[in-house]
């Protein structure tokens, strides 16, 4: 058949791309369509008006920031985790590993709830650091904290497989030649797991921005201080100004889609190469 | 740069993967470690490029003792069965990874840099490949960027684990005559791992054969082919007959056939086992003096040579003949015929062999 000679050797391309389609259709463009299409009832000054207040602009830096450190931090010591359970072994390390699953499967709320009791002026953490006059509860550390805790295993999970699939030789091969191990970790390991990182770093910053849970116990919810966007959406949603809280919900989703992508394309230039 | 490895065991738990291993390499030389599977060639190449630590022994290079240093301070180039290029980095980039390294008091110039990778790519052959990436390149040509990168730091030796191991038989005869041609250019001391008797015989100045952990010859490649010091270096250098021997004041007998044997002058009546190679029996159309009789059971023409498979009408023992075709058309035998063979070189090790 003529035909055929165009056609991908990879079979079932058509279906496979058609389903995918669907399945994002409903399970996602539609909730987001349905969205956009509440704050098509609003008028444009009334939809700046929501999304420009004072209060709510604070809401976003706070969010956007704590995301920001917390995916930081989690991409530094997730892949210092990640590095020890592929490195090393030491007694308890399947129980660790576990462990890195459990911001996944605790319910956010008992997280938050537990990281209070942990970080309060009285709790076991927060007795000790209020000595150094830190304050981590109902602080913005305390939601840069919960937002780490929940970010943590993306990172540990995207890096670790590529990180056991590394060849020892590789390593081997820039020792010879020379180099120190610091130099080897800085030139040859990390930029082998680079793409992997930063696939972790997305997940976990964007988990972040969404969180809620977690973060609304600890943080103390104070305006223009510690409240995150989140909580704002939801405060407007029971005060059934489902207008404004979808206006919010918007320019949220505008902001990280536009974060995730520049995300994105970082890792598609870190793994181009090779 | 010499090396000398002076009594080296290494074990991994309850394997003994060498075993007291002694061995001097001079400057300048290519040297063989040739052996089967699992006899401890690659153990032996990374104890002495620091990539292990043996369990006990000195390794020295010149005479100095560097046994407790770190395989980056050792200056060997390595060179991997997998090439182990930096997939992240172009050829240039790779090639220049040993020099870029440095710390900034030995730093050449970036001007400098790029002049030695340009010289070491035109040396291996690859210089319009400096902008790739190594997964656009063939095996072939990804380990003569290893190479070149092995070398960009002028190592004082050049260690490589079976570098043709992964390629196809044509790629690895070009390769290997080209790894011979480089080393007379450049001189380097050399140790090459293979348990590819042709390649190290066709290739090395010096062939270590190893087994089981141990030395178990050392030698040119004529040496080592020529007189191998036991039934194992016999066996593992070439195909080869076996026949039972009776060994007695330095004459063995196979069946009616006498051979001397100087080197059992002295020996009581013994058991022996005498060593063949195929080409080295004459095959006769007519019976001869102390021939063996045999049957050509299989005859197979290989190229320009041909492979005959006989039975011995005495105990129909199989003996493997290689012939040159033209030789073999003059006799006018074909499969099935009786013919009459004579080993032109026989060697004989007392005992029941291996
Ligand atoms: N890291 C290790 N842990 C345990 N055993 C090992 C290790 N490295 C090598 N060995 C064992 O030591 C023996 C010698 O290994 P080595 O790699 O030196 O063999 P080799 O001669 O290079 O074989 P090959 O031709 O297959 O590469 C093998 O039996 C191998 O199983
Ligand atoms: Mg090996």
């Amino acid at each position: 058949m003529s035909q055929s000679a165009a056609r991908s050797v990879i079979p079932g391309f058509g279906i496979t791309l058609g389903f995918s389609v669907l399945y994002l259709s409903l399970l996602f463009l539609l909730p987001v369509a349905g969205l956009v299409l509440f704050t098509f009832k609003m008028t444009w000054p009334e939809f700046w008006a929501a999304v420009s207040h004072p209060q709510v602009v604070a809401s976003y830096k706070l969010s956007f920031l704590a995301s920001f450190i917390g995916a930081s931090i989690n991409a530094v010591f997730g892949t210092l985790t990640a590095w020890v359970l592929v490195r090393y072994t030491f007694p308890g390390k399947k129980i660790v590993d576990a462990l890195v699953d459990l911001p996944f499967a605790l319910p956010t709320a008992v997280a938050g709830i537990a990281l209070v009791t942990l970080y309060a002026s009285t709790g076991w953490v927060g007795h000790y650091l209020d000595l150094f006059g830190i304050r981590v509860a109902y602080s913005e550390i305390g939601v840069v904290i919960a937002l780490t805790y929940i970010g943590l295993p993306f990172v540990v999970r995207t890096v670790q497989p590529v990180l056991a699939d590394f060849e020892k030789e590789l390593e081997e091969a820039s020792a010879a030649l020379g180099a120190s191990r610091l130099t080897t970790v800085r030139r040859v390991i990390l930029p082998a797991i680079l793409p992997a990182l930063l696939t972790g770093y997305a997940l976990a910053f964007a988990r972040a921005v969404g969180e809620y849970g977690s973060v609304i116990f600890i943080s103390g919810n104070m305006p223009y201080k510690t409240e995150i966007t989140p909580l704002l959406i939801v405060a407007k949603a029971e005060q059934y100004d489902y207008n404004g809280a979808a206006a919010i919900g918007v320019v949220m989703l505008a902001a990280a889609f536009i974060l995730l992508l520049m995300i994105n394309g970082l890792q598609w230039w870190a793994s181009r190469r090779g | 740069m010499s090396i000398s490895i002076e009594q080296v065991n290494k074990r991994f738990g309850n394997f003994v993967a060498l075993d007291n291993v002694n061995l001097a390499i001079k400057t300048g030389e290519l040297t063989a470690l040739l052996g089967p599977s699992g006899s401890g060639k690659t153990t032996l190449l990374r104890i002495i490029a620091g990539l292990e630590q043996a369990d006990s022994g000195i390794i020295r290079f010149n005479n100095e003792d560097i046994t407790g240093q770190h395989v980056s301070e050792r200056g060997v180039g390595f060179v991997f069965q997998h090439y182990a290029l930096f997939k992240h980095m172009t050829v240039s980039e790779n090639v220049a990874y040993g020099l870029t390294v440095k710390p900034k008091k030995f730093r050449p110039s970036k001007a400098e840099i790029a002049k030695k990778v340009n010289n070491l790519l035109e040396l291996v052959q690859l210089g319009w490949t400096a902008d790739r990436y190594p997964s656009q390149l063939s095996g072939g040509q990804r380990q003569r960027i290893a190479l070149a990168r092995a070398l960009a730091v002028e190592p004082k030796m050049l260690l490589l684990d079976e570098p043709f191991g992964a390629l196809d038989a044509k790629v690895r005869a070009e390769l290997r005559r080209w790894l011979r041609r480089l080393h007379d250019e450049i001189h380097v001391t050399s140790v090459f791992v293979t348990h590819d008797q042709e390649e190290a015989l066709e290739v090395a100045d010096r062939i270590v054969v190893m087994n089981k952990g141990r030395i178990e010859q050392d030698g040119t490649p004529e040496q080592v082919y020529d007189n191998p010091a036991n039934p194992f270096v016999y066996e593992f250098l070439g195909n080869v007959n076996l026949f039972h021997a009776r060994v007695k004041q330095g004459q063995s007998s196979i069946g009616d056939l006498q051979v001397p044997s100087p080197e059992y002058t002295n020996s009581e009546e013994q058991d022996g086992l005498a060593y063949v190679r195929p080409h080295e029996i004459d095959v006769f159309n007519l019976p001869q003096p102390d021939a063996i009789k045999v049957k050509l059971d299989l005859v197979t023409i290989v190229g320009p040579a041909v492979r005959l498979e006989v039975l011995a009408e005495s105990d129909q023992q199989l003996i493997h003949i290689e012939q040159p075709k033209e030789q073999f058309k003059q006799l006018n035998l074909k499969q099935g015929d009786t013919a009459w063979i004579l080993p032109r070189y026989t060697k004989v090790f007392l005992g029941e062999g291996i």
